[in-house]
């Protein structure tokens, strides 16, 4: 809501700076966006008459002006606007001024243009003639008749003397930030009820008197029918006679250009001007095409074609509420007018509309018809119908006072249902407590009354009646909000709650946060990426038909088809990531993310999908491999607790190099053993292992995809089950009290022994005194013999209870040996 | 014999005087203290001497096999530093060699951001809840007090599922669902991510995180609220931090307020990150609507409550002077690692 300065003190006193001004609005509720200063900027501009134009000798569109600006000399000054006359008073931009600009079809210049003399096509300019857009109106709001060309001014003026001054363009522009709670604030009289509250200073009611309102009668012009009551509250229609159609005078233009209204012509500027004074839209009819000489309020009919001001056809609903006449539709109720009815150069009599239309069903229509306009914005926001009244007489009376036509008696007024205030009990006692302040009655009391409140009952009990443009104020706490503002929050006092809570955080919180810290400590960087995705993802990993990740949850209206859906799985975005780093030639990347999954669920009782942790970890360069991944997994799952893990070869997964990729199986009885009051142990899927994820080198061709031309290592595990395992819990075990022996043992078997399937036959051969198994060497090549590897381990045996002797751990050993020759026909190297 | 002896020491004497190394020395020591050594040798022969010039050559003897020890074990000492003072200068390493990096990762500065924010609101006693973050029309617009045609509803704002259904436009639905399952004294703060229509560019992003909190206790009042945000203001941007509460307007509070902090690049003079005020927007708050109390069953006469939300995503990017929300969800490595 743009307000000038100027024009807020015809309704109330402001005698304290600008700056002041809007930090007291601000602290009394009306935020602001931005202070705009008209006029500052423009330097050395005067007021000038064109006496004589010539052609260009060199240029077609240009001409050659001789103007005098008050001095002695003519000035000689080039200009290409066609708009220009002989005798025209227009502002000239002297040498050296400067004005806000921009120049015509030039960008806007930071601080500004100034402006000098200089030859144009070789010939001399002493000056500019300017646009109003040169001097800092936005185009949208230049007057109609000077819209393309240049600043004509009144006839009136005086050439030399100083164009800022001589048509009062100084003025500040404070843009207010209206809540959608005010919008009686989207109006001069709402903003000036505001200051004189904060200010405390008088609130002065514009003049709706009309001083010569002619014999004839409204109601013989016009009758009024309301057919939908329900959406149209009141409709109010006055008659204005001997209408003469010409430009508003200069302080009228002036006020709407600096509120953001574009002058046309008197009578369109006054229904503006009142509109922006009330916040009551209006609109004119030229009675002359209101045939039968009625309006009718109601619905349309379905399928109706209508062509709005703006000459658009347009199709109709039957829940729109038209305006008609005795035969046709003349406007789009509280919208916009038909083209049918418009004002014409010609018209002499019209009637003003001032109605009140039900907002829900002008934000229907409005979006329906994909037409939102200034008067529809408005009542969808909701108006006081007591505002109708006034502001048809207050049109009535700008008419009499720019003298634009004859204003005849009465009002026709159709208001079924008188609306009025509600009044609600405000208790003293519970406003201090609710704001942590102590203020008496009388002290409430004037700050309610500011604010145009009536203010009965006694005690405790306020009895608060509010000016019925205030439909924000329905119960006791919308009132303990007006106290607070008009006290100021600044003055109320700082405390803290005197509660003590305990302060907890959910389990997944703790172990998310121990998963970062542990992945950041390994090296990785942690990443964010967007819960929605585009549903190709799924294909650029490679993922099958029918698999799971695919069921994914929709989003309606979303942004592109890259935001479509919620993501199902984390690897496409880890690998886009990945992607974009390798591009911008970064060696290399080790980085993680824990975010949510989504799934489509039918069991919810709320209709919501199932959301799942997940955690992806992605690396590429330095050196990274299989085992780099697989041992911070490892790594990570031994903080968490999960010890008894197995990786199991996967050749079908599309994401990873078949050879290398594994699914990341957790043997889950030690916490089935822990949870046994809850599970079902008898059920032998209870028992089962469960699937963490799956990890491995990313396929090349997924790899390609993503624009990443390294071996890339990635995996996608499922969070929310290992936080569900996970076992933080810290027990002390006693430190050894006898020493181990420690035998180092080196076989042949073939290549395709999985290393794992030889560390668990040693492990259950080894039995108690085995108490660790350490991979220290593979060899492949020439002393293995072909198809062969050589793999050696260091065994540590202990007992806990005696120092082993030699046979003992020889013995110990030898089944180990044993069991590897007849498990995978394991031959015995020499050490 | 006594000339003897003297000789013998004095040979020693100079004899190590000249000695490079250990062996030198060791060899001395063995020539002189050795078992044939010259020193022994005067011992051995004693035994002719009358038992009076054996008492008083055997005294001499051995004050001169105590000097000469003496004198090789200092002789080894200074040797043993000489060596090591040796290796000491062979070893010398140059220290301005760059370090081998230990390569810490680091977490995403946004998680950076929330865990400050939270640790410091669990130091004044709110605890943390989550919620998910495709919820309800109800618990995201309904329970909070939002009318049906509220403008945050629209499709051109609010991403939805389906007509009961929609990405979360703030973490205030953990707040409903907190109510709901908790009964008073409250205090929780909710953070998490939120989605909005917003096409991304510098300032906007349609995927963000909020930290919103609810506290409704007994006798909670709007000077609580100001003293608890303060307090978090001031640890959360520094101890001389002061703050503005304005009025505002959200449905889900009334009275509403927006804090401003001092801006923490100029101290509140006025530069160019604060746009001149001196002061700089952070939050929105408020003391709880009665009509969103009422939606837990909560009794409003007897309880009264103050919530509020930041954008995590705002307050980094000004407390870490970045200049694009972009950044954020690059995920750029070069970005990630200047929060280590």
């Amino acid at each position: 809501m743009l307000v000038p300065i100027e024009w807020l003190k015809d309704y109330t006193d402001i005698n304290v700076s600008t700056e002041e001004f809007c930090d007291r609005m601000i602290m009394s509720g009306s935020n602001l966006e931005t202070v705009e200063y008209f006029g500052e900027d423009i330097k050395k501009v005067v007021v000038g008459k064109i006496v004589k134009i010539e052609k260009h000798p060199d240029a077609d569109k240009l001409r050659v002006c001789r103007v005098d600006v008050g001095e002695e000399d003519m000035l000689q000054i080039i200009c290409g606007a066609p708009n220009v006359y002989e005798g025209a008073m227009v502002p000239v931009a002297l040498h050296k001024s400067h004005i806000p600009g921009p120049l015509h079809g030039q960008p806007k210049q930071e601080g500004g243009v100034k402006i000098t003399k200089g030859k144009l096509r070789g010939v001399e300019s002493f000056g500019m003639i300017c646009s109003a857009g040169e001097l800092g109106f936005d185009d949208k709001v230049v007057p109609v008749f000077i819209k393309d060309g240049i600043w004509l001014l009144p006839d009136d003026l005086v050439p030399g003397t100083d164009f800022v001054e001589a048509m009062g363009i100084k003025n500040a522009v404070v843009d207010f930030e209206i809540t959608p709670n005010r919008p009686d604030c989207l109006a001069m009289m709402g903003m000036a009820r505001e200051a004189a509250a904060t200010f405390g200073t008088e609130l002065k009611y514009p003049d709706t008197q009309c001083q010569n309102e002619t014999d004839e009668k409204a109601e013989d012009y016009i009758s009024i029918e309301i057919k939908n009551p329900d959406l149209c509250k009141r409709y109010a229609g006055r008659i204005v006679t001997d209408v003469k159609i010409e430009q508003s005078p200069w302080w009228l233009q002036k006020r709407l250009m600096y509120a953001g209204m574009r002058p046309i012509n008197n009578i369109v500027d006054i229904t503006n001007f009142v509109m922006l004074e009330y916040g009551q839209p209006m609109h004119a009819f030229d009675i002359r095409q209101l045939e039968d000489s009625k309006i009718i309020v109601e619905t349309a009919k379905e399928g109706e074609k209508f062509t709005t001001l703006d000459e658009t056809e347009r199709t109709l609903t039957g829940d729109m509420l038209m305006i008609k006449d005795g035969k046709k539709p003349v406007a789009i109720a509280g919208v916009m007018g038909g083209l049918n009815s418009e004002i014409e150069e010609d018209t002499t009599t019209i009637l003003v509309e001032s109605a009140n239309f039900n907002g829900d069903s002008i934000r229907a229509t409005s979006k329906k018809l994909g037409l939102r306009t200034e008067a529809s914005s408005r009542f969808e926001k909701g108006i006081d119908p007591n505002l109708c009244q006034a502001a048809a007489d207050r049109f009535c009376r700008l008419v009499e006072i720019l003298g634009c036509g004859k204003v005849a008696k009465g009002t026709v007024d159709v208001y079924p249902a008188v609306e009025e205030a509600k009044s609600v009990d405000v208790r003293v006692d519970r406003v201090n407590s609710v704001l942590g302040i102590d203020l008496s009655r009388e002290e409430m009391v004037s700050m309610l009354e500011a604010l145009e409140m009536k203010v009965e009952g006694e005690g405790n009990i306020m009895t608060v009646t509010p000016p019925t443009v205030r439909q924000d104020l329905l119960e006791e706490v919308d009132y303990i909000e007006e106290v607070a503002r008009m006290y100021g929050y600044d003055k109320m006092p700082v405390t803290l709650p005197k509660s003590n809570t305990e302060a907890t955080k959910p389990e997944t919180w703790v172990l998310k946060d121990l998963a970062r810290d542990t992945l950041c400590a390994m090296g990785l960087d942690e990443i964010q990426t967007y819960s929605f995705v585009s549903p190709k993802g799924v294909d650029n990993i490679r993922l099958g038909e029918e698999t799971w990740e695919r069921n994914f949850v929709r989003i309606l209206n979303p942004l592109g088809e890259e935001n479509s859906v919620m993501r199902t799985v984390l690897t496409p975005n880890m690998l886009e990531v990945l992607g974009r780093n390798y591009s911008r030639k970064l060696e290399s990347a080790k980085a993680f993310e824990i975010g949510n999954t989504f799934f489509g669920s039918i069991n919810d009782p709320m209709g919501l999908p199932e959301e799942h942790d997940a955690l992806c970890i992605g690396l590429y360069g330095d050196g990274a491999d299989f085992f780099t991944l697989k041992g911070i997994i490892v790594e990570l799952l031994k903080i968490m607790g999960i010890n008894d893990i197995e990786f199991i070869p996967e050749e079908n997964c599309g994401a990873y190099h078949p050879g290398r990729c594994a699914r990341i199986m957790v043997n889950i009885l030690d916490y089935v053993l822990r949870h046994k009051d809850e599970i079902d142990t008898t059920d032998p899927e209870a028992l089962a292992p469960v699937e963490l994820g799956i990890m491995g080198e990313v396929h090349p061709d997924v790899a390609e995809k993503y624009g990443i031309n390294t071996r890339t290592y990635c995996c996608e595990l499922r969070f929310n089950i290992m936080a569900d395992i996970a076992n933080v819990e810290k027990a002390f075990k006693p430190l050894p009290k006898y020493p181990a022996a420690t035998r180092d043992i080196a076989v042949v078997v073939d290549d395709d022994i999985p290393v794992g399937q030889m560390v668990s036959i040693i492990t259950f051969a080894g039995g108690e005194l085995l108490e660790d198994v350490k991979l220290f060497d593979i060899y492949r090549g020439e002393q293995a013999g072909e198809g062969k590897k050589s793999v050696a381990f260091t065994l540590t045996y202990r007992d806990p209870e005696k120092t082993l002797t030699d046979e003992e751990v020889t013995e110990v050993h030898d089944k180990i040996v044993n069991a590897l020759t007849t498990g995978v026909e394991a031959v015995l190297r020499e050490m | 014999m006594k000339d003897q002896l003297n000789k013998i020491l004095q040979n020693a004497k100079d004899k190590l005087e000249q000695a490079k190394d250990r062996a030198d020395i060791e060899d001395i020591r063995v020539k002189v203290l050795g078992k044939k050594g010259e020193l022994t040798a005067i011992l051995k022969s004693m035994g002719q001497l009358s038992k009076d010039e054996r008492k008083e050559l055997g005294q001499a003897a051995n004050k001169a096999r105590a000097e000469i020890e003496q004198l090789i074990n200092n002789k080894f000492e200074e040797a043993k530093e000489a060596a090591k003072a040796l290796r000491f200068k062979k070893e010398r390493i140059d220290v301005t060699e760059p370090g081998k990096s230990i390569g810490l990762g680091v977490k995403h500065p946004l998680t950076i951001t929330i865990e400050e924010i939270s640790r410091i609101f669990m130091s004044m006693g709110f605890s943390i809840a989550e919620g998910p973050e495709v919820e309800t029309v109800f618990y995201n617009f309904d329970a909070l007090n939002a009318g049906p045609n509220h403008p945050a509803r629209d499709w051109s704002d609010t991403f939805y599922i389906n007509d009961d259904v929609l990405l979360r436009t703030q973490t205030s639905p953990v707040q409903v669902r907190t109510l709901l399952k908790q009964k008073p004294p409250i205090k929780v703060i909710s953070p998490g991510r939120c989605f909005r229509c917003d096409t991304p560019d510098a300032t906007h992003s349609p995927m963000f995180h909020q930290v919103e909190g609810l506290v409704v206790d007994e006798g909670i009042t709007m000077a609580d609220l100001k003293g608890t945000l303060d307090s978090m203001a001031k640890q959360l941007f520094g101890s001389s931090t002061k703050t503005k509460f304005r009025p505002h307007h959200f449905p889900f509070t009334e009275p509403s307020a927006e804090m401003d902090v001092t801006c923490f690049k100029c101290g509140g003079k006025g530069c160019r990150v604060c746009k001149g005020s001196g002061w700089i927007e952070i939050l929105g708050c408020g003391m709880v609507h009665p009509n969103v109390l009422k939606v837990g069953n909560v009794d409003t006469e007897k309880y009264t409550g103050f919530a509020f939300g930041m954008g995590v995503e705002r307050i980094a990017m000004l407390k870490y002077g970045i200049d694009d929300i972009r950044l954020f969800y690059e995920n750029d490595m070069r970005f990630i690692e200047q929060f280590k």
